[in-house]
């Protein structure tokens, strides 16, 4: 009975989600929803860690498989891809390791610089 | 062979974990960053396909099962959140600057090579939404008046590469600290990179899964305003 009330669990917030994304008029996806509805659950106690933690341990480690079918699918788009391949990978590929490299440096100087605050009075 | 396993609602999913398992064993064996998992998996799938003039909709009837699965895994992700949020308080400012530096960084970078390119608004508007995710990024691709299945490309592309060479990335521009790892790989490379992120570590996975959700929004909000630009 352990793995239905987990599953059960996660269903009725990946629910929700959808619901809200239903109800609501922002470009929002339900699972992006179904994320912050379940944060609010466990921060608010309505659900403890430990009443998922099997179910959720396996599905984050199958996520990359769950992106199989949408790569598999690049298969039926090759007409459309092809005449716009070179500058399409182009930016993507650069403009990808840039923001990687703007996101990190900057939250990381942040970080070192509060680092550095705090140290002389301990 | 198509007609073989039309009927079959095993096929794909069994595909699926065939060759994803396949890819994981050459990752343990060779230990290098091609043989990504995600990558292999997705480059044979479509060889044995197309050898065996398979499909993708003859795939698809099992692999939708596999998607289904995707918004409860996703939902999922708040798990390491909650588990380190205690970490994220204290680092609000310094995880916040980040992925606005960062969704700013991809609008910027997307805008300035679509006019070096001289691609056409809608190619522009196609590909803007690329560092976010895919849910999220076609809602957007559509409203602004893109091709959303060029869209789904680009959004794949950024997260498997993301995938295949966050760890690499990292080490080249120096980013050590494990927290701006993760705000780097989930700003940049959505949820996609945030599994490759939730494997280098709790405090990775976490701040990726974060950036996630707040980059979408960030990237809804900015967008509107770089639509006009081209």
């Amino acid at each position: 009975m352990k793995y239905l009330h987990q599953c059960l669990i996660i269903l009725a917030v990946s629910l929700l989600g959808e619901l809200l994304h239903a109800l609501l008029p922002l470009p929002v996806p339900g699972s992006i929803y179904g994320i912050v509805l379940m944060f609010l659950a466990l921060e608010l106690k309505i659900v403890r860690v430990r009443a998922i933690k099997e179910v959720s341990g396996f599905l984050l480690d199958i996520l990359p498989l769950l992106f199989l079918p949408s790569g598999v699918g690049l298969m039926d788009k090759w007409d459309v891809f092809r005449p716009v391949w070179l500058p399409f990978l182009v930016i993507v590929l650069v403009s990808t390791f840039l923001v990687m490299a703007a996101a990190g440096h900057v939250s990381q100087a942040v970080i070192r610089r509060s680092e550095r605050r705090r140290q002389p009075h301990e | 062979m198509n007609e073989l396993f039309q009927n079959s609602l095993f096929f794909g999913v069994f595909l699926s974990l065939g060759t994803y398992s396949l890819g994981r064993w050459m990752q343990k064996k060779w230990k290098l960053g091609l043989f990504n998992p995600l990558l292999v998996s997705v480059v044979l799938s479509i060889a044995i396909l197309l050898l065996l003039r398979i499909d993708y909709a003859t795939y698809q009837q099992g692999a939708q099962y596999l998607n289904y699965l995707l918004t409860p895994a996703t939902v999922c992700l708040a798990v390491p959140l909650y588990e380190k949020f205690e970490l994220l308080k204290k680092n609000a400012l310094a995880i916040l600057l980040g992925i606005a530096a960062g969704t700013l960084t991809c609008l910027i970078t997307v805008a300035l090579f679509a006019w070096l390119f001289r691609l056409d608004h809608a190619m522009y508007v196609t590909i803007l939404p690329k560092s976010i995710t895919t849910a999220i990024g076609i809602g957007l691709a559509e409203e602004m008046g893109g091709y959303t299945s060029l869209t789904v490309v680009a959004i794949l592309i950024t997260g498997i590469t993301g995938n295949i060479s966050a760890e690499a990335a990292c080490r080249i521009v120096r980013i050590t600290s494990p927290m701006a790892r993760g705000v780097a790989i989930g700003t940049a490379t959505h949820a996609i990179g945030t599994a490759r992120a939730l494997e280098m570590g709790e405090t990775e996975g976490a701040m990726s899964s974060l950036s996630i959700v707040v980059a979408g929004l960030l990237t809804v909000i900015g967008a509107n305003f770089f639509a006009h630009l081209l």
